[in-house]
């Protein structure tokens, strides 16, 4: 990674703490319901960048959003899960060159960011509201939030990456 | 030898994701069970230092709605004051023996949850100001739950909507007990279970603490009944109570101390000890 990359990325990882802290963990859209941004850094973390330094990062990324939420560490564990198993999605929605191709997130295929980008938030939802919930007696509820909040996460991902891209 | 070396760096990528997985877990683990969460709490130096920060601009926005609730409890007590002198015909000289057995802490809530299944509050005092873990939390218009970590300067409360939360409660009106519990349905509906067949319930009656523990005085309010229903062997009831504290719009709350909480921990021990 250049200078300016590693850069990028410190900002990009405390702006979306922040973001996710302040903002987005306080919308409770329809009294439960909450956006989790955050997994953007990992979305969008250099494809041909050091993996284990991703899983790192991502640990350490969850663990802040725990902190400040009283939450254990259900964010960290979620983190690293789809930290881990990135590449095998990546493979699954842009094909086995995407490493060499370096593709830009922003120039490929909606279609192809779309299940990138739903594949990730699901897994990522439905590890998370597990732990929380931690009862096989609420698994309707676990469901139920991450459904909904799955779908909120996915429109809200999809809107910034196009923001971002048509900058550049 | 060189064939474990060459193992490890071949699969360096899971190692750590099985390492930092597993951590993980175990935090969570230890998150759920009540007092062991010492690790990861919100009562710290960086996270509650920014939360403050935070509460210092947004607690401007319902500044007003907060004097209206003081007003509120300020002519609440007057009234109950003016009972009280009228009531009392033996005015005590000796100030001692007037004086509540409980302190009242202020503090400020400066990050409030609702919408999860085990809610923390975070709070702005801590043991500088001998803030202590199992002390109750109320506001002026009902209980809102239990220390359950402090720091030197913030402390975080284990809300009443938290399903590890269980406290004593009682029917004003007869006395009779159950103990308060939550469903995660309704931030503002919470369940009285174990409320006795023989109980006279009315829709609209008030529930109070119970002042079976050391944490909560009897008589702090809670809310009123909204519906009720047995259970299906028929032996006790299940109430909805509707709270009177709106949980999703805390600003200011009261920490209690009991003075003699030290004296009858001290008791029960001894009587432990003994069996």
């Amino acid at each position: 990674m250049q200078n300016k990359d590693i850069l990028i990325n410190i900002l990009r990882f405390i702006i979306l703490i922040l973001l996710q802290v302040f903002i987005l963990n306080n919308i409770n859209f329809l009294g439960f319901i909450n956006p989790y941004l955050y997994i953007f850094f990992i979305l969008i973390f250099p494809f041909n960048g050091n993996k284990a330094l991703l899983i790192f990062l991502s640990f350490l990324l969850g663990l802040c959003i725990d902190f400040f939420g009283d939450s254990g560490g259900i964010h960290a564990a979620a983190s690293v899960f789809i930290a881990y198993i990135r590449p095998a999605f990546l493979k699954f929605s842009f094909g086995v060159s995407y490493e060499h191709d370096s593709i830009k997130l922003g120039k490929s295929d909606f279609i192809k960011r779309f299940i990138y980008i739903a594949l990730m938030v699901i897994i990522h939802h439905v590890i998370l509201f597990s732990l929380e919930i931690f009862n096989t007696d609420h698994i309707l509820l676990i469901l139920k939030s991450t459904l909904f909040s799955s779908i909120f996460s996915i429109v809200l991902l999809v809107t910034t990456m196009s923001l971002f891209s048509r900058k550049s | 030898m060189q064939q474990i070396l060459f193992f490890f760096i071949r699969n360096k990528n899971f190692l750590l994701f099985c390492v930092l997985f597993l951590v993980s877990i175990g935090l969570t683990i230890q998150s759920h069970s009540y007092h062991k969460n010492k690790f990861i709490t919100s009562a710290n130096f960086l996270s509650g230092g920014l939360y403050s920060f935070k509460s210092d601009f947004t607690g401007y926005f319902n500044l007003r709605s907060e004097n209206n609730q003081l007003i509120e409890e300020n002519i609440r007590m007057r009234e109950e004051l003016e009972f009280f002198k009228k009531n009392s015909f033996l005015t005590e000289l000796d100030s001692s023996s007037t004086l509540s057995k409980y302190y009242y802490t202020p503090a400020r809530v400066i990050n409030n949850s609702f919408s999860k299944t085990k809610n923390k509050i975070t709070i702005d005092e801590g043991s500088k100001k001998s803030i202590e873990l199992d002390m109750g939390v109320i506001t002026s218009k009902g209980i809102v739950g239990i220390i359950n970590n402090t720091s030197k300067n913030y402390a975080t409360i284990q809300s009443i909507l938290n399903t590890n939360s269980q406290i004593n409660a009682k029917l004003k009106s007869t006395d009779h007990f159950g103990s308060l519990v939550w469903n995660t349905n309704d931030p503002n509906i919470v369940q009285l279970e174990e409320i006795p067949r023989l109980a006279p319930l009315v829709i609209g009656d008030t529930i109070v603490t119970g002042g079976r523990s050391t944490i909560f005085p009897e008589g702090i309010l809670i809310g009123t009944i909204k519906d009720f229903k047995l259970l299906a062997d028929e032996s006790s009831y299940t109430l909805n109570i509707k709270l009177f504290n709106d949980m999703t719009n805390l600003s200011h709350v009261y920490i209690i101390q009991n003075k003699e909480r030290e004296e009858i921990k001290l008791v029960e021990e001894g009587e432990t000890d003994a069996e």
